[in-house]
């Protein structure tokens, strides 16, 4: 039995005449222990995606079990890091870990969370910063306090939506190694949705593209078969890796091309012609 | 050791030094004439303003003496006009044109009112002094003290006032913050409470007043004790109660989804909810409807003392104004010029708390 499977899962949006289906028929499952990447293009549900698994969403018709068990609300078992981090601005760094850890031990006395508080942000680098509030850091530190957040609460299973979309190149190939580094520690599964190919390929042990919405459903996977601890510089030359990143990538663009063509709306220009303002 | 000590001291004042920085950029070049153009911008216009005034004054003046000269003269000869005219000039107060008093008026008239503060304050001290033996040997007897029964001092009329609205402000953040916490978190009761809000928030002073009275006039029976105060504050903390209550329930049924899912992944109980996340976050709209409330109380007071005789500002106004005597008028626009600055001033302290509470919502996360 797998650890976390979808089976057959739709979710649709409003009733009636504006219904829209988001996820059409979607079928997933993950082995524990596991890193697996969706990958798809911005707009295509992955989101909704995320928030049916982490339990904020109930499918319309299918179910989403977690280690055998029907998905009906969050769970501590299930670690989620946001896509807009999602701090709480009027709590300082350490306040906003230590609420997420006080809630995942509530039987344990103080000392312990605080021990367990400070340790987490030393683990991301933020000691220094554990007094500051979110606004007075930088977008990678705030990321990097959402992953203690998540972390510290000792998740079974981390399911990250976007984690890096909103940060720069560098802080992104830094922050993926940390990530990966936790993650090795004591494989964790791990669920990661982003939107770039070749982060998935460096981190996920599978990848799964999410045909772009309405109706997204997943498309084939794709094993990546590149052992790790991966070297991002060696990568480039890695013959697995071009294969497997072009194999992918031509999926989604040949989705992206079937999408265009299906698309039999004509649009016609208005007729306009420009004034002269001069006579 | 001096630098030693200086390095000390350094430590010890870190937190002072956004503050310090503040200051000594202040007086630097740039900024010291910035602020004198600053300054010397309002302290122009206030000129400008008192010498409109004065222009004004006088002609509403010249236009009242006119008149009465031309009315002494219609209806009692020329004999009369001429007398009156030389009463006029001679500034003999019982026949002074009653019209818009000069700013030279109204400053004698506040030092008539801080004199006569003074005297009054100097008496009550007497009279005080007077009784203490006696009211010792009242209250050894179980009875009651006697109390000074004095008219009030223009100082004391203020201190009134302001009582009264800290007391309707605080009235109204105990109903309409908790009202507004529960009523933002249940959809079903907002629609519950949206009728009555909508009807009520638009009554007038005068009529909140009016049913205050009604109530407190029932509840008062038996009792000698003066109720204008309970009934003036009570009026007061419910005209100004609305801004706070629709700002709170919109604060709280409006908070950021993303700290809604955060409180729902983290499985925060009903209590940790509301007052580490839904609180927080509506702090900032909760503050200010209560800057609003406080405006509006003070706005309000003045039209709901008149109405309860209580011994404010706005009775102050009613009795100079009914009394009619040669400085009233004067009297009525001091009256307006330190309401119009406690107001002000009452401002600036809801947005100073307001700007301590506050987060930016745009530079958060």
């Amino acid at each position: 039995m797998a650890y976390l499977e979808l089976k057959n899962v739709y979710k649709t949006y409003g009733e009636g005449a504006n219904q829209t289906e988001v996820l059409s028929n979607i079928n997933l499952s993950i082995e524990e222990g596991e890193f697996v990447a969706i990958v798809g293009f911005t707009g295509s549900g992955k989101t909704t995606l995320v928030n049916l698994i982490n339990g904020l969403l109930r499918p319309t018709s299918g179910e989403v079990l977690f280690k055998g068990k029907r998905v009906v609300d969050t769970s501590h078992e299930r670690g989620v890091i946001f896509q807009n981090y999602s701090l709480l601005p009027w709590l300082t760094v350490g306040q906003n870990v230590f609420m997420a850890v006080r809630e995942a031990y509530p039987k344990k006395d103080k000392s312990f969370l605080k021990k367990r508080v400070s340790e987490y942000v030393d683990m991301v680098g933020l000691t220094p910063a554990i007094n500051k509030r979110p606004k007075e850091l930088s977008g990678g530190m705030r990321q990097r306090v959402a992953v203690a957040r998540a972390l510290a609460m000792n998740p079974e299973m981390i399911i990250m939506d976007e984690p890096l979309g909103a940060l720069d190149a560098l802080t992104r190939g830094n922050l993926q190694d940390e990530i990966l580094n936790i993650w090795s520690q004591d494989k964790r599964t791990a669920l990661l949705i982003t939107n770039d190919v070749d982060e998935g390929i460096y981190m996920a042990d599978r990848i799964i593209p999410l045909k772009p919405g309405p109706k997204a459903t997943l498309g084939p996977e794709f094993k990546i078969e590149i052992d790790r601890p991966r070297d991002k510089t060696a990568l480039n030359d890695n013959l697995n890796f071009k294969k497997t990143r072009n194999a992918i990538i031509e999926y989604l663009m040949d989705i992206g091309e079937s999408r265009k063509s299906s698309s039999s709306e004509e649009f016609k220009l208005p007729e306009v012609s420009p004034k002269s303002f001069v006579a | 050791m001096g630098q030693e000590i200086i390095l000390k001291q350094g430590q010890n004042s870190s937190f002072l030094k956004p503050l310090l920085l503040k200051l000594t950029s202040r007086f630097q070049k740039k900024s010291v004439l910035s602020s004198l153009k600053k300054t010397g911008i309002t302290v122009l216009s206030i000129l400008l303003f008192l010498g409109l005034w004065h222009l004004g004054s006088k002609a509403l003046y010249n236009k009242e003496a006119s008149f009465k000269i031309e009315k002494a003269l219609t209806e009692r000869g020329q004999a009369a006009a001429d007398a009156e005219r030389d009463c006029i000039a001679s500034g003999e107060s019982s026949c002074q044109p009653n019209t818009l008093p000069s700013p030279a008026q109204v400053w004698s008239s506040l030092q008539s009112l801080i004199a006569d503060h003074k005297v009054i304050t100097a008496d009550k001290a007497a009279f005080s002094a007077k009784m203490a033996d006696v009211n010792a040997k009242l209250i050894a007897k179980g009875k009651d003290a006697i109390v000074y029964t004095g008219r009030a001092s223009f100082i004391d009329i203020v201190l009134t006032s302001i009582k009264t609205v800290f007391a309707g402000f605080l009235l109204a953040l105990l109903i309409a913050v908790p009202i507004g916490i529960i009523i933002g978190l249940s959809p079903s009761l907002r629609s519950a409470f949206n009728w009555f809000i909508q009807v009520f928030k638009p009554v007038s002073p005068v009529v909140w007043y009016l049913l205050v009275f009604m109530i407190v006039k029932t509840l008062y029976i038996g009792d000698s004790t003066d109720n204008a105060f309970v009934i003036s504050f009570i009026s007061v903390g419910l005209c100004a109660m609305w801004a706070t209550l629709v700002n709170t329930a919109m604060g709280v049924s409006s908070v950021d989804k993303d700290y809604i899912n955060v409180a729902k992944v983290l499985k925060l109980g009903t209590f940790q909810k509301v007052f580490k996340v839904i609180l927080p976050s509506s702090l900032p709209l909760i503050f200010t409807g209560l800057r609003i409330t406080l405006s509006v109380a003070w706005m309000v007071l003045i039209a709901i003392e008149l109405l309860a005789q209580s011994q404010g500002l706005g009775l102050f106004v009613w009795e100079e104004f009914q009394n009619g005597a040669n400085d009233s008028n004067a009297k009525i626009i001091v009256a307006m010029f330190v309401i119009g600055i406690i107001g002000f001033l009452l401002d600036r302290l809801m947005l100073t708390v307001q700007n301590g509470v506050s987060f930016n919502k745009n530079e958060a996360v």
